[in-house]
């Protein structure tokens, strides 16, 4: 591993890739395509991409003027926040992994993972220059700003669905049902998963009742 | 040892009284008790010292009355004199106020003189005075409206107005009046859910005025549409609402006032609880503030009262501020004319300042004097010096001492560092002076995007003609130099390479 991170090979593919990201999301069919089958993405330059987003995230709200965001901080949780991005996240790869294995889905879980991570990428790409740009215009002129948060939402939509549609080697029509399935797939495994800690919870309570019931007795 | 530690404690007990009497004595604005509260911009109530005081309140024993008063409901002012309506013991009581807290009846009318059948009142519910003197009263156990001069003769009535559009088999109930300059009356009727009834001076009836138009959406047509017939003859009609009180104000326009309304409906601005109607009886009322006009924001169900605030009098001081009363909590509202709430205060219980069933509300210059029917009492409110200070910078403001405006703000947020008006009024001061900058701080700290806007365009306008220089330079430096360069590059390399210096 060490030995690995000395070479300087490792760091001119770690960027050859996370500069694929730009051409990804200009040509999503053929770019997402050549991620998985050509090798030209990396799990390192996934992760990047999802931690820029994370931090995206959070100067938006502590960077953006007032005048379009107003934050209030009382009732922020920072960890939460980031949750909030990265619960979603892990749970739709497990969920759509689980799901597409079944109905004939070529994709593998890093695979997944890597083509929603590159899927991001205009996250941040759009939203830091607009946070700058929040900065030094008026509220009249704010329609653009507005625009261009959504536009960064539809493109990374869009680039999901594509992102999908070449890992699984799917059609369009199969690949949009996958993917609202993967939806209700996230749904039940938040389900098991609070039924899980509810139960666990449950069960050692029982235990510790006993526990204590008997230090009473002696 | 023992006398060691007799020492200590003594050496403590003096510590003790010392700092007991050197304890910092704070004048009682009003802070501790929460009597006087705001909204901020996140709903988040913010108490404030008290913007009104309580002068006196005032009973029958006070005034000198035979009878107590009974389920009072009427309240009228004018100059310095108050029409009381005792509606419960069917008599107008004029009491005249000779200073700040002195108030004498001056006359008890139960009958008046001229040529009519009954000559004595019946539940009379509103009276309103005009500047000639003549009074108009709601007599509504009469089912009429009176009109008597000032010597209590009989003049006239207004009755039933006899159109096809009002069921003529009910009763006129007749509940709240305004007159206009030229004698016209406005009367707000029970079970009417047309509007007012407006009448012309000669007593004709002339049309409903300011009907508030009938809302229903697309899921009520949905539902409609499915229903049976049974179903849909059980389920609420859409009906325009009725309004509880009127007042007219001085720029001759009339607030209105209803309590037919949903936390929901107010939530989402449907509800209109106040309204300001203008000739064509069109709402034009000014919702410029954080929050609509609908006096709480937020109600919890705590203590027996529930749901929304009840809007049920309204009135308007000269300089435009109005003020609206809640009957559910007792909760006065005062508003500027652009919507924003200046103070709530008020509630409910029998201390001085707090009301039981408050009907009726006025003005008698910058004083408030509200009625309260199941107290059988009025309660007289004068403004502190918080109050006059939000009056004197608002009337400043207006006059366009901008300068002295914004001093007077800095003395209001000296008094309460929480006021938004305070901060919006200094940051608009300092704004017309040019200091934008300034301005644009205290506009962040009130999140007023609107001012922050204004003071930010100007402001960056100033900084671009002050930096053109290093703006032309930076452009330059990233743009334009590299094309240069890679336009001198490509000659160069197309002259290297040409074929002709080759041989």
């Amino acid at each position: 591993m060490l030995a690995l991170l000395k070479k300087k090979e490792t760091y001119i593919h770690y960027l050859e890739t996370l500069k694929y990201a730009l051409y990804v999301i200009t040509h999503p069919l053929d770019g997402f395509w050549d991620l998985t089958h050509e090798k030209r993405g990396s799990i390192a330059a996934a992760n990047t991409i999802v931690i820029l987003t994370l931090i995206t995230r959070v100067a938006k709200l502590q960077f953006t003027s007032f005048l379009f965001l107003q934050v209030y901080w009382e009732g922020i949780n920072i960890f939460l926040y980031i949750a909030s991005v990265l619960l979603p996240l892990a749970l739709f790869c497990v969920g759509n992994w689980g799901l597409t294995t079944l109905f004939d889905g070529k994709g593998r879980m890093s695979q997944i993972y890597m083509g929603t991570a590159y899927a991001l990428t205009p996250y941040p790409l759009i939203q830091i220059p607009m946070i700058i740009l929040s900065n030094v215009v008026t509220k009249e002129e704010g329609a653009f700003y507005v625009f261009a948060g959504s536009l960064s939402i539809i493109w990374a939509a869009m680039l999901i669905i594509s992102a999908m549609m070449q890992i699984h080697e799917y059609t369009l029509s199969k690949t949009l049902f996958f993917l609202v399935a993967s939806l209700f797939a996230m749904l039940v495994i938040v389900f098991i998963l609070l039924l899980f800690f509810s139960m666990i919870s449950q069960g050692i309570a029982y235990f510790v009742s006993i526990a204590k019931e008997i230090m009473f007795r002696m | 040892m023992k006398q060691r530690v007799k020492r200590v404690f003594a050496l403590l007990l003096g510590i003790f009284i010392v700092s007991g009497t050197c304890m910092e004595v704070k004048a009682d604005d009003g802070m501790e008790v929460g009597y006087t509260y705001n909204y901020d911009y996140w709903y988040d109530v913010q108490y404030s010292p008290d913007a009104y005081k309580v002068a006196g309140v005032y009973t029958a024993v006070e005034l000198g009355l035979d009878k107590r008063f009974n389920s009072a409901e009427g309240l009228y002012v004018r100059d310095n004199m108050l029409y009381l309506c005792d509606t419960g013991n069917n008599r107008i009581i004029l009491i005249e106020r000779t200073d700040t807290d002195q108030f004498h009846v001056k006359q008890v009318v139960e009958e008046f003189k001229g040529n009519t059948d009954v000559k004595t009142f019946s539940s009379p519910t509103d009276i309103c005075v005009t500047p000639d003197g003549f009074y108009f009263i709601c007599d509504k156990g009469n089912h009429r409206i009176l009109k008597l001069d000032s010597e209590w003769n009989y003049v006239m009535e207004f009755l039933k107005p006899n159109d096809s559009t009002l069921d003529q088999a009910a009763d006129f109930l007749p509940d709240k009046l305004e007159v206009d300059d030229v004698g016209r009356v406005f009367c707000i009727a029970d079970n009417v859910n047309k509007g007012m009834i407006k009448y012309e001076a000669d007593g004709t009836f002339s049309g409903f005025y300011g009907a508030s138009e009938v809302k229903y959406d697309w899921t009520d047509y949905v539902w409609k549409k499915l229903a049976t017939k049974a179903q849909r003859s059980a389920m609420e009609s859409f009906v325009p609402t009725e309004y509880d009180n009127l007042y007219r104000d001085a720029e001759g326009f009339i607030f209105a006032c209803t309590t037919n309304v949903r936390g929901a409906d107010l939530d989402s601005g449907a509800d209109k609880p106040i309204r300001r109607l203008n000739m064509l009886g069109k709402n034009i009322l000014i919702e410029n503030g954080n929050f609509y006009i609908i006096g709480d924001l937020s109600w919890d169900n705590a203590g027996g009262y529930k749901g929304p605030s009840l809007i049920t009098d309204i009135t308007a001081l000269d300089s435009g501020i109005y003020f609206a009363l809640d009957k559910v909590r007792g909760h006065i509202f005062g508003y500027d004319e652009q919507g924003n709430l200046l103070y709530a205060f008020g509630g409910s219980g029998n201390m001085d300042g707090y009301f039981r069933l408050p009907t009726a509300l006025e003005h008698m210059g910058n004083d408030l004097i509200v009625l309260d029917s199941q107290d059988a009492s009025f309660t007289v409110f004068t403004p502190t010096e918080y109050g006059n200070l939000f009056y004197k910078a608002m009337a400043e403001y207006d006059a366009g001492d901008y300068l002295a405006s914004g001093a007077t703000w800095e003395q209001v947020k000296v008094l309460n560092g929480n006021s938004d008006m305070a901060y919006i009024g200094i940051g608009r001061a300092l704004m017309r002076q040019g200091k934008y900058e300034e301005a644009m701080e205290y506009f962040r700290l009130k999140w007023d995007t609107t001012h922050y806007s204004k003071a930010f365009k100007q402001y960056r306008k100033a900084w671009v003609e002050e930096h053109i220089g290093w703006i032309f330079l930076v452009v330059f430096l990233i743009f334009i130099l590299p094309m240069i360069v890679g336009r001198i590059k490509k000659i160069k390399y197309e002259i290297d390479t040409a074929q002709i210096f080759k041989d």
